[in-house]
């Protein structure tokens, strides 16, 4: 089975040790991740982890079955790259001199749909927001004039589709009480 | 979490007491039942080894040697009695000795709560005096874990602790209580967990795939069953006995699921795996329908996965959803605990006997009596074999005993030659493969089927590992009876030196102290056997005794275990020499 890159939505308890558990299971099947975000979801007091991973379908669905193991997820789906919506996020810290002797530069910037977001006198940063190959070719396009720092977020992705975890929920508080 | 305390509280009407963290440990202790509890002081844990003195009475304490014993003790209570085990210990050495233990636990899916001190919260991360991250360290081996840093949190974590750790698929949990919050003060009150928010302990039973199991089952010319421990962990033997009955399916056992049927019953055709019989591994390959029933299809049951039964359509009987395809496709998934699968499906299935195919295995049998069987329990040789040694335990137990193994040759051997009448009989590290095991898991056995003889089958080289244990044994009484087979060799390692590395036997031969002396040293009774016509008298001795006893026999030492399945070879090529 062919490897492919495969996004991991994963809807947890708020709980300390829930990272360590979940990255453990990759690190136990020496799987590298391609990108790890934890953030709130949706719903009140449910984190919601993204993981990017390239793997095999039949690795994938394994992993998402151990993820839901663990005790305080309450849910974990994986989603091939047509299922998503994604997005990743980078920063580019540039000096800011460049923007006046490298006039080209800002024809870069225009043409890219980035943002500035801070301007001084020694430098300005650029964001820009999109899916990893447009996040590259900006990166490839900066390169040459010499960038200070760069740096970029892991993916986050909603689905076209519903995910009820509500529902989900509703069904455990059913059966705790 | 919070939600959880929120429902607690607002269930419980009962007054509240004043008391501290340590106390409220043991106050929660009580209130799950438990009784006994294995584990050593130190430091980090002492607040509630001191309250332990005061509710001595209540709560009985056994001091172990070494925390590892400690952990392998809680399990062989846990296994025998089919209670949870309960093992404490300090912080630190003390918290990481529990590691293997804990690993062992959670492979065999064995429910157990470890309680572990830790440094002050505010000593937390600056690498204080026995300070160590035993979340950190145990997170890949427990089924839960959870450090406690208030004192207020302790009942509602410890309750939560006891239900993860026996429901569902059970398994180990460990809890580390900073000693800040032992020391503290809280309100007490206590109410046993009914759930937890996130945490489905029994998937629910699809009914279509009762109904497509019953239909493949009555279609199916050459069945065959492979049970596990889940029979067990679910005590669904009787309704195990009743499905095997009533659908004539021949059935076989992992290791693990040893005892959970009767030895002699008709339909029972012996172990699946590397060193199995050899009927059920060969038919493995030759069956239309395999029923795998609270089993996880282990790599050393399996074989070769590219050539495992794949003739057959699989039926998975299964509690734990991560186990359906894991390592085996399963053309029907049958979720939730067998004890109730069992008993649904039994009224979808017509009575039905499989007398030829069943004749399969019993042919297959006579031939591995007469290749490997009769030379191991009736040998020809002057030296000593393991299984005449196990044979002579089969008769002065007549299969009563709950026999508790080490790892390695003795362990095969037990486990294929001892003979069980009722369930909870074996006690042996399957997955995890554990050297030093069955020492403390014997004394624990002992303690949770007190009414019971536990007989520990070691090996020179696994005792020697927690032969300190001796120590626990002393001081309790306890009347467990140990019997080492000592071969002077790493048995099992020396075997595959022998096979697989042309004989170049690297690091596994011992040289021994006198076991018998040292036995004796504890004041426990103890004896040697060397010649054959002393063997059957010490085995009724040991077992005739109202104490502890010591039997050491030596064996042939480079006896090896047959059949085998080598690593990588397929089930159906297994060996008969």
């Amino acid at each position: 089975m062919e490897r492919e890159n495969f996004t991991i939505s994963v809807y947890t308890e708020n709980n300390i040790g829930l990272l360590n558990r979940i990255s453990a299971i990759f690190l136990k099947r020496h799987i590298n991740l391609d990108s790890m975000t934890a953030s709130q979801s949706e719903i009140k007091d449910v984190f919601r982890f993204t993981i990017a991973v390239k793997v095999t379908e039949e690795q994938v669905k394994k992993i998402v079955l151990q993820i839901e193991k663990q005790i305080e997820v309450i849910k974990a789906f994986y989603h091939k790259e047509e299922d998503i919506i994604y997005q990743e996020t980078a920063l580019f810290k540039v000096e800011s001199k460049l923007l006046f002797e490298e006039r080209q530069i800002q024809n870069v910037i225009k043409n890219s749909n980035a943002n500035i977001v801070t301007v001084t006198s020694e430098f300005f940063v650029i964001e820009k927001t999109g899916r990893r190959r447009e996040v590259e070719a900006l990166y490839h396009k900066l390169e040459p004039y010499g960038l200070m720092q760069f740096v970029r977020s892991g993916r986050i992705a909603v689905t076209k589709d519903k995910m009820h975890i509500s529902k989900i929920l509703e069904s455990f508080t059913e059966e705790a009480v | 979490m919070e939600t959880q305390t929120q429902t607690v509280k607002k269930e419980n009407k009962v007054a509240t007491e004043k008391m501290t963290g340590a106390e409220a440990v043991i106050r929660c202790l009580l209130a799950e039942g438990v009784d006994l509890i294995y584990g050593y002081p130190g430091g980090a844990i002492m607040p509630v080894y001191d309250e332990l003195y005061k509710y001595q009475d209540q709560l009985h304490h056994v001091l172990t040697r070494h925390e590892q014993g400690a952990t392998h003790a809680a399990q062989g209570y846990a296994r025998a009695s089919g209670k949870v085990g309960v093992a404490i210990a300090t912080s630190g050495p003390g918290a990481t000795n529990f590691v293997t233990g804990i690993a062992d636990a959670q492979i065999d899916s064995t429910p157990m709560v470890c309680i572990t001190g830790q440094v002050g919260s505010h000593l937390l991360g600056s690498d204080a005096f026995q300070e160590t991250d035993i979340i950190g360290i145990s997170t890949p081996i427990t089924k839960w874990n959870h450090q406690v840093t208030k004192a207020e949190d302790i009942p509602t974590i410890l309750a939560k602790a006891f239900y993860i750790a026996r429901s569902g698929r059970p398994g180990p949990v460990l809890i580390d209580i900073t000693k800040d919050a032992q020391f503290g003060e809280l309100d007490f009150t206590y109410s046993k967990c009914k759930g937890v928010r996130s945490y489905k302990p029994v998937p629910d039973t699809d009914p279509k795939s009762l109904e497509e199991a019953a239909k493949l089952i009555g279609k199916a010319k050459k069945p065959m069953i492979v049970f596990g421990q889940g029979v067990i962990l679910g005590e669904a033997e009787e309704e195990l006995k009743n499905f095997i009955e009533k659908s004539g399916i021949p059935s076989a056992w992992t290791i693990l699921g040893l005892s959970a049927l009767p030895t002699a019953h008709p339909l029972n055709v012996g172990m699946v795996g590397m060193h199995g019989n050899y009927g059920p591994n060969k038919l493995t390959n030759e069956c239309d329908l395999l029923l795998a029933i609270g089993m996880r299809f282990d790599d050393r049951v399996t074989g070769n996965l590219e050539t495992y039964a794949k003739q057959a359509k699989v039926i998975h009987f299964e509690i734990d959803p991560a186990e359906i395809n894991k390592n085996v496709h399963a053309d029907v998934a049958v979720m939730g605990n067998v004890k109730h699968t069992l008993t649904k499906i039994l009224p979808l299935i017509q009575p039905n006997a499989h007398d030829s195919w069943l004749q399969e295995f019993r042919d297959y049998d006579a031939i591995e009596y007469d290749k490997v069987i009769k030379e191991e329990l009736h040998p020809s040789k002057e030296s000593l074999s393991m299984g005449e040694v196990i044979r002579g335990i089969n008769e002065e137990t007549k299969g009563d005993a709950i026999i508790v193994s080490d790892v390695g040759q003795h362990q095969m051997i037990a486990c294929r030659y001892a003979e069980f009448t009722k369930s909870k009989s074996n006690v042996t590290s399957g997955g995890l493969g554990t050297m030093g095991f069955a020492l403390p898991a014997a004394i624990g056995a002992k303690m949770g089927a007190p009414e019971r003889e536990v007989v520990a089958i070691i090996g020179d080289g696994g005792y020697q590992m927690t032969i300190q244990e001796l120590g626990t044994i002393f001081q309790t009484k306890v009347p467990v009876k140990i019997v080492v087979l000592n071969n002077e060799f790493l048995g099992m390692v020396r075997q595959w030196q022998q096979l697989f590395f042309d004989k170049r036997y690297a690091s596994t031969e011992m040289v021994n102290p006198d076991f018998v002396t040292i036995a004796k040293g504890y004041h426990i009774e103890a004896k040697r056997v060397t010649k054959r016509e002393d063997l059957q008298e010490a085995i009724a001795e040991m077992i005739a005794s109202k104490e502890s006893y010591f039997l050491e026999v030596c064996v042939e030492k480079e006896n090896n275990v047959f059949p085998m399945i080598p690593t990588g070879a397929s089930v159906s090529d297994i060996r008969l020499s």
